[in-house]
């Protein structure tokens, strides 16, 4: 877990540097070398790992639109992954996705930019399993804002009642962009939710990687054995705003700073250190997750950027007619907008 | 001259500005308006739709929602159907999918289906756009969507002016209107807008009638008709081809629903040459209503007929991509040559 935290850490830490360069001094949105908008996940490492760690190849993971952690715990390509946001040819999805559509069907691993629209298709993974009776389960993540939302909703009731291997993994950081959890639900536990449709519900009160281990070794035992789904939420943090760009004037100070006292990894590193790891050991994972995180940076820059006619591609897997979009009759020019 | 240089005025303001004032003064008039959706209070939406407007009128007129689209866009119709005028605010117009009953099967019918003994006065205000490489589930426009259903009015501003009467006048209407905004125009300060949309705008209230398109530059050799980021995409190919003795008029719809196809009918009627311009996807959409209208009142009129569009395809993440599919003024200017030539 300490190696997949680490890692995810380092890895939004770099993303942020290279998405803000090129958007000094004035911030837009549209220049740099990484397109379009980013939600980055550093705080919110123990959620992935700790559940991710319990999972295979074949299981399934749905995460929203701030995915890179979940996606790293889940074992996606890391060099397709950045290729991909970085809006390249060789990323995951040849860059038409970008960072909120990472699509990793190897992995088991897909994610979607609309809130909590990521639930019904882990419902759908699991109800796959179950025909096929496999014994391969599914997650999806959400965020604590999405926990109001119809699909939530409704994928727990469908999941309950059909006693599918679906865990839904509930990441509360406490912030809805601007809008804190209290403001738009009276209920101060989410996993409180299970109640409702009759299926377990369990809190992590605290980003402990190795709390969020136990109660998902559980939740994934029960969805893996036939016994049907676990709601489980855990409290996390968001140290980088909702976006890049974010100016997070409507957030007090006292509240970022305890984000940024709450540190997950250090916590983790403390518990390990206290079970005999060395601090050298401890290091050597960091520095290894940097080696890998940095190399696949500097693997994704160099990767050329797509063919603007491969926009026509894709659309359907089947073409009809061999057709692949309908290409307006006259020069479309390319160029920079 | 343009309605707007008409009343031209020193004072210039961006289009969320103008936006910003109209829903203020109608706030400060009638009690029944309120406007709610995701972080449009404290954040004062995330394209600043409502910069400013809790601290004149507090939670309980600027109400920050749970996301949950479907009940919020909902409640904002029953609220409606009681007699209030809430404007309800849908982040991305991509995210309409997750609450499309309640806009088109009740927002859009309950005046229909109640034979008109029931009536739904309120807005539904969106982002729309793209052109900064937010890819296939925040970068789309959808206007042909709205204006195809029946029952909603559509509007779409291109400029602060406009901006300002239009949403004046669409939290008066007694009917449900569609109020979309794109984010490139807004003024946003981490999205900087092209020259165009930021106008003189007067700090006194006034409307612009729905069904009013302007002719936002008159020509004689082609007509070119659009909405939104395109209207300032036409007016730059239009001032390059100028350049070469093109002389073309470029019409700004202002409204989908209702739609002024007289404007468009006199224009074609002049110049004989028709090019429609949206950032829509192509297929079953605008640009083939508006060519299909002058085809139907005005054929012998018509010499050549281009569309520029969002070919159909899902709006691409990387750059070079999306240069390719959204329409730029390179892409306007050729097919008004195109047509010009034909």
């Amino acid at each position: 877990m300490f190696e997949e935290m680490a890692t995810a850490r380092y890895y939004e830490e770099r993303l942020q540097e290279e998405y803000l360069e090129g958007k000094q001094p004035a911030f837009d949105i549209s220049a740099g070398p990484i397109p379009g908008e980013l939600h980055l996940a550093a705080g919110q490492e123990a959620a992935a790992a700790g559940v991710c760690r319990h999972l295979r190849d074949d299981d399934t993971v749905t995460a929203p639109h701030r995915p890179h952690h979940v996606a790293i715990a889940k074992g996606v390509d890391l060099k397709r992954m950045t290729a991909e946001i970085f809006g390249r040819e060789s990323g995951l999805s040849s860059g038409k996705g970008g960072h909120m559509h990472l699509f990793d069907p190897d992995a088991g691993f897909a994610c979607s930019g609309i809130i909590a629209q990521g639930c019904p298709p882990a419902v759908g993974a699991g109800l796959a399993a179950k025909k096929r009776n496999e014994d391969s389960v599914a997650v999806a993540f959400l965020g604590e804002g999405a926990i109001s939302q119809g699909a939530f909703l409704e994928s727990l009731n469908l999941a309950a009642v059909q006693q599918l291997p679906v865990v839904f993994v509930i990441e509360d950081n406490d912030w809805a962009i601007s809008m804190p959890k209290e403001r738009v639900t009276d209920v101060a536990d989410g996993s409180r939710r299970a109640g409702g449709f009759d299926m377990p519900g369990v809190r992590v009160d605290y980003d402990d990687a190795t709390a969020v281990y136990d109660a998902a070794k559980e939740a994934v035992g029960r969805a893996r054995a036939g016994n049907g789904p676990t709601l489980l939420e855990v409290q996390v943090h968001r140290r980088m705003g909702h976006f890049m760009g974010d100016p997070e004037s409507y957030r007090p100070d006292e509240d970022v700073a305890a984000a940024e006292q709450r540190d997950s990894i250090e916590r983790l590193a403390d518990d390990l250190r206290s079970e005999g790891v060395e601090d050298d050991e401890l290091e050597a994972i960091r520095e290894e997750a940097r080696e890998r995180v940095d190399e696949a940076i500097e693997w994704a820059k160099e990767q050329p950027e797509p063919d603007p006619d491969a926009a026509y591609e894709d659309v359907f897997v089947n073409p009809p007619s061999g057709v692949t979009a309908q290409e307006p009759d006259h020069e479309l020019a390319g160029g920079d907008d | 001259m343009s309605e707007q240089e008409q009343r031209a005025v020193e004072r210039e303001l961006t289009m969320s500005r103008a936006m910003v004032e109209a829903v203020a003064h109608e706030m400060r008039e009638d009690e029944e308006v309120f406007y709610m959706g995701e972080d449009v209070a404290d954040y004062g939406g995330i394209f600043d739709s409502t910069e400013g407007l809790l601290e004149e009128f507090g939670r309980d007129r600027i109400m920050d929602v749970p996301i949950s689209e479907t009940a919020y866009l909902g409640a904002a119709v029953g609220a409606a159907q009681e007699g209030m005028r809430p404007i309800a605010e849908l982040m991305f117009v991509d995210f309409f999918g997750v609450a499309m009953d309640q806009i088109y099967n009740q927002m859009a019918k309950n005046t229909y289906m109640s034979g008109g003994a029931v009536n739904v006065p309120m807005v539904l205000t969106a982002a729309v756009g793209g052109t900064y490489n937010d890819a296939a589930q925040h970068s789309q426009t959808l206007y042909g969507t709205f204006a195809h259903l029946p029952g909603m009015k559509v509007v779409v501003p291109s400029t602060a002016y406009d901006a300002k009467g239009l949403m004046h006048n669409a939290i008066r209407d007694d009917d449900p209107v569609v109020y979309l905004f794109h984010k490139r125009l807004m003024g946003i300060g981490w999205m900087p807008a092209p020259d165009g949309p930021k106008t003189p705008v007067p700090e006194e209230e006034y409307t612009i009638p729905f069904g009013s398109a302007d002719v936002k530059r008159e020509g004689e050799d082609a007509t070119v008709v659009t909405l939104g980021l395109h209207v300032h995409r036409a007016l730059e190919a239009a001032d390059a081809l100028a350049e070469d003795g093109i002389d073309a008029e470029v019409i700004d719809l202002r409204t989908l629903v209702p739609l002024d196809t007289e404007t468009i009918h006199e224009s074609v009627a002049k110049t004989g040459r028709l090019v429609v311009v949206d950032e829509d996807y192509q297929s079953y959409g605008v640009t083939g209503e508006i060519i299909a209208s002058v085809a139907e009142d005005g054929l012998a009129d018509l010499e050549a007929v281009e569309r520029v569009a969002v070919p159909d395809v899902p709006l691409p993440y990387a750059r070079p991509m999306e240069n390719e599919v959204v329409p730029d003024s390179e892409d306007i200017e050729s097919a008004v040559r195109s047509a010009h030539d034909a």
